[in-house]
């Protein structure tokens, strides 16, 4: 017999929670579902784009009734709860429907706050709430002039907007001097005063409402000044209130919100509470955002797996009237221990404040241009040391390095046929329309549906801000802690932490230490978690080929005709007649349709068939060339130019270096493929400040460069420090690379690592700490003992694997 | 038609692994799941024609070496919001041998 679950409240909370229980336990309950509105679920943050003719109320339907009979599930509409049975565990509707209940979601949610004043009863005084708000307003603005707006926030304000789209004359009233003060700071709040009243708007500031006028529908406001103004409809958006009504009539512990714990349980642990009627350690949330982060964690509590826990988010917020931007969080006011940032363009009707205490920033204000509000959100969750990009800061994320897709940032201002996702080809219509008719709200929805920022990534910045200019208000980047993927709820720190700390040693006993959702596992995990336990325990974890990518597994490159490219290693570049020979042998030998020098200073055979493979490292291993990595995530390359041997410039022998720091290094497995350069003088040909670790030669010893990429995204590295010995540059360039192999998260290059986790830290580890440098570069030498094999030569003379490169058999 | 034909013992696959089999159709992949039950499908994802034998296999599906697609082994089917589907054979596994059927199933 299921269990049976009850959920009152048929809101976006609360669904949400019935969807993410869905996907974890499919039938592990019988559900049902009370809504006092006569509609299906719908996405109440864009009641705002329907009241400003923008949407339509079927554009933003979540879940229709078809969708609750396909899930099985009992949807009371229209039905009101009044009471709850804890006794006989029983759910009562106000018409008399009852269903019995093994466990309750709460998602009552908020009502609006209606001001205690005279009046404020009469026909015309409505709330911003609900659909049926929206349709009082769109009437009354087909009959009547004049509206009047209480409350200058967030809501307020798009109610005023869309109500002045209606064709309606409108008044905000506010009772601070600053409009959104909980939003902004003066400075913004005026210049967003400002730009309304350029669209129309009339504002009373520092006003109070005495009372509303009227004998039957309202006909006016007063205020305490004296004041009166007249009014056909008054719409009070001064805040809402957490409904706890039905909990506080069936015992439940209520404060302002229903209080619950971090799994979302009340004080009666059968019942659960979530969304705007809650209050988790003494906060209430109004916005999007903290709602699903709460909804996963019930989902994950109801389905009997119990390792996830809510606590508490930080939210961001941008204002729904289109054409103006707007973006805070945090704590954007700051006191005497916090440093402000600031910039203000009145021309331009830009600006910017970031509030920064010890290095990390605390807040942020943006107004005109908020390009970077996802950026600025991001280092406030994950409180980022910001000291080495402190002068960049205010510049945003596009200044740090970023020539390549720099200043691609004006989402809102993109036509829909202009393309987003170069990759996949998707261009800006298609997400937006993917948004707003399937209901996205995260990046990962968005990707799965359009592909878009599914490959390279590099415009997942523009999908972000995509999704926050469609969605409006509360669209949040991504929990803090973002799941290493759809197997598990860990993130890749839990995971690797796990590894190291429980000495795990297989990818089996991970995922069943780390409850992993399925035995399995998925593309994405198993070669993150085949990473991590090899880079943890060298020698110990046993590689499991079954979990790498093709690539890896047959140490080539897949092409897209199912065919391989080979690349042998030459040490820092260098080559041999005898080599080019052998490789001009192999190619003629096998007919290897092409041939190309790489970027890397290598050469490429491409178009070999996979069972030649063997055969073609054969040959190749006879002439004393071993595998060149060029297919793994690993060290790929160390290029050079060609020093002070030759070069009338050069002042070291950069050529060599390179040859030792490639013969240090081949072999071992990184997060992502790492690439390395050593040019003999600042000239620098061998373009060193583009690669993961660069050396550049000067006449009193070597600079080290580190998280440079030439790639997708062009970075230019950051200097980490000068020393003048080789010795140093060798001891530098292992304890550099084992403290990212350690720390980076799978498939993350150096250059996003460093801006993570700051170059401080890294400098803080590998420079000034003497003792760490020396005990990363001992753990990279003894992780190297077991990775320097040549996986060509276990193929061609071990047989390493076999079964890779003959056919199963042949049929005709 | 023709019927069963043997192409080998199940331990020649690896396990979450496949192998190819070359027939007058073809490249076939023939697949080994975790729980040891045997697929087969067209050796070309529906999308771009990627090799699946060459993917990573997790659970009854594959992932496309290529651009990721996720295929189901039983139905050769995309998974959603992909679509698309590759040809499945019939197999069967007698004792520790494999049995292909190359009739489309």
């Amino acid at each position: 017999m299921k269990e049976k679950l009850v959920l009152i409240g048929n809101g976006m909370a609360g669904m949400r929670t019935v969807e993410e229980l869905l996907k974890l336990a499919p039938d592990a309950y019988d559900i049902t579902v009370f809504g006092a509105e006569n509609y299906g679920n719908y996405n109440r943050i864009l009641l705002s784009p329907v009241l400003a003719n923008e949407k339509t109320i079927e554009d933003i339907m979540l879940n229709d009734d078809q969708w609750y009979q396909d899930n099985n599930i009992t949807l009371h509409k229209g039905k009101k709860v009044s009471k709850i049975d804890r006794v006989n565990r029983l759910v009562i509707a106000a018409d008399g429907t009852q269903a019995k209940y093994d466990r309750i979601i709460l998602g009552t949610g908020s009502n609006p706050f209606i001001i205690p004043v005279p009046g404020n009863d009469l026909q015309g005084v409505i709330s911003f709430r609900d659909i049926h708000d929206v349709n009082c307003m769109v009437d009354s603005a087909k009959k009547h002039k004049h509206a009047v707006v209480i409350g200058g926030g967030l809501l307020g304000l798009e109610a005023a907007n869309g109500l002045m789209l209606q064709g309606m004359h409108v008044t905000v009233v506010h009772i601070m001097d600053t409009l959104m003060e909980r939003q902004l700071d003066s400075v913004a709040g005026s210049m967003l005063k400002k730009s309304l009243e350029e669209r129309g708007l009339q504002f009373l500031m520092a006003s109070h409402t005495e009372a509303i006028l009227g004998d039957e529908h309202v006909k006016g406001v007063r205020f305490k000044s004296g004041l009166e103004i007249s009014a056909d409809l008054v719409v009070m958006a001064v805040g809402i209130r957490p409904n706890t009504e039905l909990a506080n009539q069936s015992g439940i512990y209520t404060e302002r919100g229903v209080v619950v714990n971090d799994t979302m349980q009340t004080y009666d642990p059968r019942i659960y509470a979530i969304g705007e009627c809650v209050q988790h350690r003494g906060v209430t949330y109004g916005l999007v955002a903290p709602l699903f982060e709460q909804a996963k964690v019930c989902a994950n509590h109801l389905a009997h797996l119990g390792f996830s826990r809510y606590e508490g988010s930080v939210t961001s917020t941008k204002l729904k009237v289109t054409g103006i931007d707007l973006f805070s969080a945090g704590d954007f006011i700051g006191d005497d221990t916090t440093e402000d940032v600031i910039m203000q363009d009145a021309y331009r009707g830009i600006y910017k404040k970031i509030v920064i205490k010890d290095n990390k920033v605390q807040g942020a204000v943006l107004y005109g241009d908020t390009v970077d509000g996802a950026w600025y959100f991001q280092l406030l969750r994950e409180q980022t040391d910001i000291s080495d990009i402190r002068q960049y800061l205010m510049f945003g994320q596009a200044h740090l390095g970023d020539a390549g897709h720099g200043g691609q940032n004006a989402a809102e201002a993109m036509t829909n046929e202009m393309e987003v996702c170069g990759c996949n080809g998707v261009c800006k219509g298609d997400i937006v329309n993917a948004i707003t008719s399937k209901g996205l709200f995260t990046l990962d929805d968005v990707r799965l549906h359009t592909k878009a920022s599914n490959s390279c990534g590099s415009c997942t910045g523009l999908v972000e801000q995509l999704l926050a200019s469609t969605l409006g208000g509360d669209y949040s980047t991504a929990p803090t802690k973002k799941p290493l993927c759809k197997c598990t709820e860990h993130s890749h720190d839990d995971v690797r932490a796990a590894i190291k700390k429980h000495h795990l040693i297989s990818i089996p006993a991970a995922m069943e230490y780390l409850d992993w959702k399925n035995q399995d596992g998925c593309h994405v995990c198993r070669p993150a978690l085949n990473y991590y336990l090899i880079s943890a325990w060298p020698g110990e974890a046993k590689d499991d080929y079954q979990s790498r990518f093709i690539n890896e597994r047959v140490h080539a490159n897949i092409q897209k005709d199912g065919t391989y490219s080979v690349i042998p290693r030459m040490w820092g570049g260098v080559t041999t007649p005898t080599e080019l020979r052998a490789i001009a042998d192999v190619v003629d030998k096998y007919e290897i349709p092409a041939m190309k020098v790489t970027g890397g200073q290598r050469i490429d055979l491409l178009g070999v068939a996979k069972q030649d493979l063997p055969r073609v490292w054969g040959d190749l291993n006879k002439a004393g060339m071993v595998s060149g990595h060029a297919y793994g995530k690993s060290l790929r390359t160390v290029k050079t130019c060609v020093g002070e041997e030759w070069c009338r410039f050069g002042t070291q022998d950069s050529t060599k270096m390179g040859v030792v720091l490639e013969k240090l290094t081949w072999g071992s497995w990184m997060p992502h493929k790492f690439k390395m350069a050593v040019s003999g003088c600042p000239r620098n040909c061998a373009e060193a400040t583009i690669k993961d670790f660069g050396v550049v030669a000067v006449e009193s010893g070597w600079e080290l460069h580190v998280g440079g990429n030439g790639g997708v995204k062009v970075r230019a590295t950051d200097l980490l420090c000068k020393v003048t010995t080789d010795e140093e540059v060798i001891e530098y360039c292992g304890a550099f690379t084992q403290m990212y192999r350690e720390e980076a998260h799978y498939l993350e290059r150096t250059a996003p690592w460093i801006e993570r986790v700051g170059l401080s830290a890294i400098k803080q580890a590998v420079v000034e700490d003497e003792e760490n440098r020396k005990a990363l570069h001992a753990r990279f030498l003894e992780s190297q003992k077991y990775a320097q094999k040549d996986p060509w030569a276990e193929r061609v003379s071990e047989d390493v694997d076999k079964h890779e490169f003959n056919v199963l058999k042949r049929i005709g | 038609m023709s019927g069963w034909i043997e192409v080998g013992e199940l331990e020649d696959i690896p396990k979450r692994g496949a192998r190819v089999v070359t027939t007058p159709q073809g490249d076939v992949a023939v697949f080994r799941t975790s729980d040891d039950h045997v697929f087969a499908l067209r050796d070309h994802c529906p999308h771009k024609g990627g090799p699946l034998s060459q993917g990573i296999v997790h659970g009854h599906k594959v992932t496309c070496p290529l651009h990721n697609w996720k295929i189901a082994l039983d139905t050769g089917e995309a998974t959603a919001p992909d679509e698309g589907c590759a040809a499945t054979y019939p197999t069967k596994l007698e004792g520790s041998k494999v049995f292909l059927d190359l009739n489309i199933g």
